[in-house]
């Protein structure tokens, strides 16, 4: 074997690795070669004893070195290869993306857990009362006088006999207090009914009741925890107003304003230049309405307070037209998401 | 309830503006709806006095006036077309960029000429400072309104007529009838500015009685409704205007003289909140007032020339034969005061406030007695407003006030006596009102209050017309509303135990329940509770559908709200049919709300309220998109609902199911009935679902319950079944899960009609996955699966006649 034959088979190895388009081909061409070199190393035998070692060593160098080439060739072939898939396999990014579509939460079921999630971390319970009530519950036990307006039939659904559609979660107040001992922090919320029906009432809405009642509670407490509520709820800085006002049920009684959170208190069309916004209804527990369900009103203390969901809902969101939320047509409703 | 600024100034000296009154107000329960400044209209109009008129050069019917306004105007030059003009006449006029009414517009003055004569300002009407003759007497002539001689030129004219006045409009709370007055808010204000509060008069002289007034009778024959009733004869009536003062008084209400009597009455309204009527004496036969129910039938045309007929739950005044006075609404026409009264029996009573007002409701009329009425009026002040009625026939000089005065009380008339601490008072408002702050905030509302040696227990004598006031907390809220909420400092529950809050395990599931059919696709909506019966019709239900026996409201909005929902996909396909309308084209919409199922009917105890899950889907959807919602909910709490066909009569035959758990029927799913879709015009695929929530809650588990993981892999097996037409998919699956037990899975993954399948059959492919049992100690074996799959063909033939698809 001389040099010319060794360059030639150098050159034999080096044109199949480059011929070779594939893995496939690339490893028969490998074969081929390594056959080749199989029969030049197969000739050694013929050879002068003394010459061999120098023989072994030139033809092990070129073994060497066919095998680098062609692993050189592999990893050249494999990233060919690999950029013709990345190149085939490329899509438009921009093209739409393909997505399974959630529904949504009504806006009122949104604010309703808010305020539970709110006022549960204040340590109150979650007590749903029945939609159909008695008189008694929903007025007498509440301290509402017989000839009270609010029980007349222009103000409240009658179901025959002393049944009738709650006018007010406040109803639960008494369930809860005759089920329960103090101490006693409870939310009530559900849907109320009155008989009316134009521009700014539904003829069914929501509320939300608070009732806590316990060994010395106070009037500052109750403001205390409607400032904690509407920090949450609004902004941290929203301010809190109590003036007067009149519930059968507390006593004192109070109207709650909120600071305009939209102005800040500066004066706005939502709070109509007064920079405060009548939220809720709230008060100290008249002491008739513990006593009607045997609990002591000297012992015990105790506020509510009461809120309409949908009034929420519109001033959270700004949403003006309380018909919207029983309207149900899916470009409103799929807008709601916290 | 409006008040006239100028009027309140009578009882208190208010030394405050009326903006910083209303603020007063507004901070101790009386909320100023609206402050009205009466002359914001009329601007830059001065009384002047005409020195000289000369006839227009160029034009009849005008006259060139010279008027003096004092030193400081000096001198205008202006023209007129009144008549009524002469020199030395008091006349209001209107100078350059003042501002009046004309027809009820707010009208700009400017210089300019008239017929070439230069006329610097207009002399005004009193239509053009929007004021009549109550306001102002002699403004309701025609021509210039000429003004008292005595007025000083040079005068804000609104000072002179009366519009340089406000009038709060007053929103009183419910709880507070006794401030539907000018007194009763002076009382308020008076105690707000800590000011003394000065009373009216209310004194008279009676005359002995000599003509038949001596035999005026009252008898009340329902004291329930009448508590009280005070009558007083008036003799020698001279009917005659009011003074000025007391009708520009009404007017400031917005209410018209009449006459002085019925001013009086009028004036007694406003001032003490006591409505009064006053009736002609010698219209009244047999001398005598009869306050009853009225008898069914009983007719009576009141002062404004209506009739009604009346039934027993009206309360009349009636005179020895017949109503002459519907009881605290209106007068009756028969007996009203004219010109020629000679003698008035003058009535103060009252009336129980919700019979007056079921009674004007049920009449449709009502009037500002009712409207008091309706409220409240207290026993006490019926007697009050009788002696300012009575001082005021003495001070107009109209009549002789008698000694016939007839007071039939059933009425408690004493204030209420009460004791309170203020330590109490004070630990219910979480603050320390001094002692002192709190004995002279209750005396400035008028309690006698007597504090106690120990220097904190208050003995109370409660206003005899604060009939809200029955306990101390009401003394607490009297002191805070006068002391000042915003001295409330915010605590948070210091003394109160802690509580452990939160949802329990039901409200919980609810919302994951809703969060389940949310990530399906679908949202939430919300209808009434109330529906109308003739969904029952339209959605073809018969006679005797469970669906029907609902509970009717017995005072419903109308006919579309007034049966409460015993179902709810008549309101899903109300929901889906205005959206479609809209142009909502797909959409998926679910509802959780209550049905209400009547244990009998008449109602005799509350209906049962059952959770309900609706449905409702249209558009880019089918059948199995509803079904796989309901699917999801079964996978998120842990139980299988199967679906068998169904019928329903607003559902298409072919495409209904109904949903079972285990043996129990729980709900239907379907499309909406091709008839009812083209009687709506529906031209989409609509599909209705609607799912007894309260009974397959109860199968609900919340609870994961962990299985640990095979140890040896899962087996799969395709098999392509051919089954005749009629065999549903799930018994196939049903028959398959029931042969074996290593079933774990059955997916159906194709199914194919035509070709080499015989007509009449289908081919079913499925995926089934075999495993081993958790315990198991080695893999299932290829042989053992032939064994399972031989089972389950075996069972197939034998049960649904399938075969295994060569």
């Amino acid at each position: 074997m001389d040099n010319r034959q060794i360059e030639e088979l150098r050159q034999f190895a080096s044109d199949a690795a480059a011929k070779a388009a594939s893995g496939k081909e690339l490893y028969a061409a490998k074969t081929g070669v390594q056959a080749k070199l199989k029969a030049v190393m197969s000739g050694m035998r013929d050879l002068p004893k003394e010459e061999r070692p120098a023989f072994g060593k030139t033809v092990n160098a070129l073994k060497e070195e066919i095998e680098a080439l062609f692993e050189a060739r592999e990893k050249e072939l494999n990233r060919k290869e690999l950029e013709a898939r990345y190149a085939a396999e490329q899509v438009d990014v921009t093209l739409p993306g393909r997505k399974h579509a959630e529904g949504s939460l009504h806006p009122v079921t949104l604010v309703k857990n808010q305020l539970i999630d709110i006022f549960a971390g204040m340590g109150f319970e979650v007590f749903e009362g029945p939609e159909t009530e008695t008189e008694y519950y929903n007025f007498t036990a509440l301290n509402t006088p017989a000839d009270h307006p609010s029980r007349d039939m222009q103000d409240t659904f009658y179901l025959g006999g002393d049944l009738l559609l709650r006018t007010q979660t406040s109803a639960g107040q008494i369930r809860v207090m005759q089920n329960k001992k103090p101490p006693i922090k409870v939310l009530s919320p559900g849907r109320v009914f009155r008989p009316d029906d134009d521009a700014t009432h539904s003829p069914m809405f929501h509320q939300m009741e608070g009732l806590v009642v316990d060994k010395g509670i106070t009037l500052c407490d109750l403001k205390g925890m409607l400032s904690a509520f509407a920090a949450k709820m609004f902004t941290s800085d929203t301010k809190v107003r109590l003036r007067p006002s009149y519930f059968p049920f507390t006593e004192p009684s109070v109207e709650v304003d909120l600071s305009c959170f939209v102005c800040g208190g500066k004066g706005c069309r939502l709070c109509k230049g007064t920079g405060w916004i009548e939220v809720l209804g709230s008060g100290m527990v008249n002491r008739r309405v513990p006593e009607n369900c045997g609990v002591d009103p000297d012992e015990y203390t105790g506020f509510a307070f009461g809120m309409g969901l949908e009034r929420i809902a519109m001033l959270k969101y700004g949403v003006n037209n309380i018909k919207n939320f029983y309207d149900n047509d899916v470009r409103f409703l799929t807008q709601f998401k916290d | 309830m409006k008040v006239p600024f100028s009027w309140l100034k009578d009882y208190v000296d208010i030394d405050c503006s009326a903006q910083a009154l209303q603020d007063k107000l507004f901070s101790c329960g009386f909320e100023v709806e609206e402050l009205l400044y009466l002359g914001k209209d009329v601007t830059g109009v001065y009384v002047g006095e005409i020195t000289d008129i000369q006839k227009h050069p160029d034009a009849d019917k005008l006259q060139v006036c010279r008027v003096y306004f004092g030193e400081e105007i000096g001198t205008v030059q202006i023209c007129t077309a009144a008549d009524n003009v002469f020199v030395g006449a008091k006349v209001p006029a209107a100078l350059n960029g003042a501002t009046v009414l004309h027809d009820g517009q707010v009208m700009k003055i400017k210089n300019g000429k008239l017929r070439g004569v230069a006329s610097n300002g207009m002399m005004c009407s009193g239509e053009e400072l929007g004021i009549n003759d109550d306001f102002y007497p002699g403004a309701e002539i025609y021509g210039i309104l000429i003004l008292d001689k005595d007025t000083p030129v040079g005068e804000d004219v609104r000072k002179v007529v009366g519009l340089d006045d406000y009038v709060f409009d007053i929103a009183v709370t419910a709880n507070r009838p006794d401030c539907q007055c000018v007194l009763g808010i002076a009382r308020e204000v008076a105690a707000v500015l800590r000011k003394p509060l000065k009373m009216p008069s209310f004194t008279y002289t009676m005359s002995e009685a000599k003509g038949e007034e001596r035999n005026m009778k009252v008898r009340v024959e329902d004291t329930a409704l009448c508590p009280r009733y005070i009558g007083h004869a008036v003799t020698d009536i001279k009917i005659g205007k009011s003074p000025a003062w007391m009708r520009r008084r009404l007017a400031l209400c917005g209410i018209r003289s009449i006459s002085n009597i019925v001013d009086i009455t009028n004036f007694v309204l406003l001032e003490m909140g006591q409505p009064m009527h006053s009736f002609d004496m010698d219209t009244l036969s047999g001398r005598e007032i009869v306050v009853r129910r009225a008898a069914d039938g009983e007719k009576i045309t009141t002062l404004d020339g209506k009739e009604f007929t009346l039934n027993h739950e009206n309360l009349v005044i009636c005179d020895g034969s017949k109503p002459v006075a519907l009881a605290g609404i209106m007068g009756g026409l028969n007996s009203e005061i004219t010109e020629n009264t000679g003698r008035v029996f003058f009535e103060s009573a009252k009336f129980a406030r919700d019979n007056v007002r079921r009674t004007s409701r049920a009449l449709g009329q009502s009037s500002d007695s009712s409207a008091r009425y309706e409220r409240g009026v207290d026993a006490y002040t019926t007697e009050f407003g009788m002696a300012r009625a009575l001082h005021l026939v003495e001070e107009l000089g109209c009549g002789t006030v008698t000694n016939v005065h007839i007071d039939c009380n059933h009425a408690e008339t004493k204030g209420k006596e009460m004791t309170a601490s203020i330590a109490k008072i004070n630990s219910l408002l979480g603050i320390e009102v001094p002692v002192r702050t709190v004995t002279d905030i209750l005396k400035s509302l008028h309690f006698e209050v007597t504090l106690d040696k120990d220097g904190d227990t208050m003995s109370v004598i409660v206003p005899p017309y604060r009939e809200d006031v029955d306990g101390w907390p009401d003394l607490a809220e009297e002191v805070i509303r006068m002391y000042g909420y915003d001295n409330i400092a915010p605590t948070f529950l210091e003394k109160a135990s802690v509580t452990a809050g939160g949802l329990n395990e039901e409200q919980k599931r609810m919302n994951r329940f809703k969060d389940v059919l949310r990530l399906q696709g679908f949202s939430e909506s919300m209808n009434y509770s109330f529906f109308s019966p003739k969904s029952f019709d339209l959605f073809g239900l018969p006679a005797d559908a469970p669906e029907r026996k609902a509970v009717k409201i017995v005072n419903p909005l109308g006919e579309d709200l007034s049966v409460l929902r015993t179902f709810l996909a008549p309101s899903m396909l109300d929901n889906v049919v205005r959206n479609l309308r809209r142009g909502n084209e797909n959409g998926k919409l679910f509802e959780v709300a209550n049905v209400y199922i009547p244990r009998e009917l008449p109602l005799k105890e509350q209906p049962a309220e059952k959770k309900t899950l609706c449905l409702g889907a249209w558009g880019d959807c089918d059948f199995f998109d509803v079904k796989g919602a309901i699917e999801a909910v079964g996978d998120a709490f842990g139980v299988k609902f199967a679906f068998r066909r169904a019928q329903k009569p607003f559902l298409h035959p072919g495409v209904t199911a109904e949903i079972l758990l285990g043996e129990k029927i729980v709900g239907y799913l379907g499309e909406l009935d091709l008839r009812l879709a083209a009687e709506l015009a529906v031209e989409r695929k609509v599909y209705l679902a609607e799912f007894d929530y309260e009974t397959a809650s109860r199968k609900f588990t919340d609870a994961t319950k962990y299985q640990g993981l095979p140890r040896f892999p899962a087996v799969r097996r395709d098999l392509a079944l051919l089954a005749d037409e009629n065999v549903p998919c799930g018994d196939i699956v049903a028959t398959v899960v029931h042969a074996c037990r290593a079933v774990k899975d059955v997916q159906l993954f194709d199914v194919y009609r035509g070709g080499q399948v015989p007509a009449g059959k289908k081919s079913m492919a499925f995926t089934l996955t075999f495993e081993p049992e958790a315990s198991a100690e080695k893999a299932l074996s290829p042989e053992a699966v032939d064994g399972f799959v031989r089972k389950i063909l075996g069972n197939l033939k034998h049960n649904l006649g399938v075969e295994i698809r060569m």
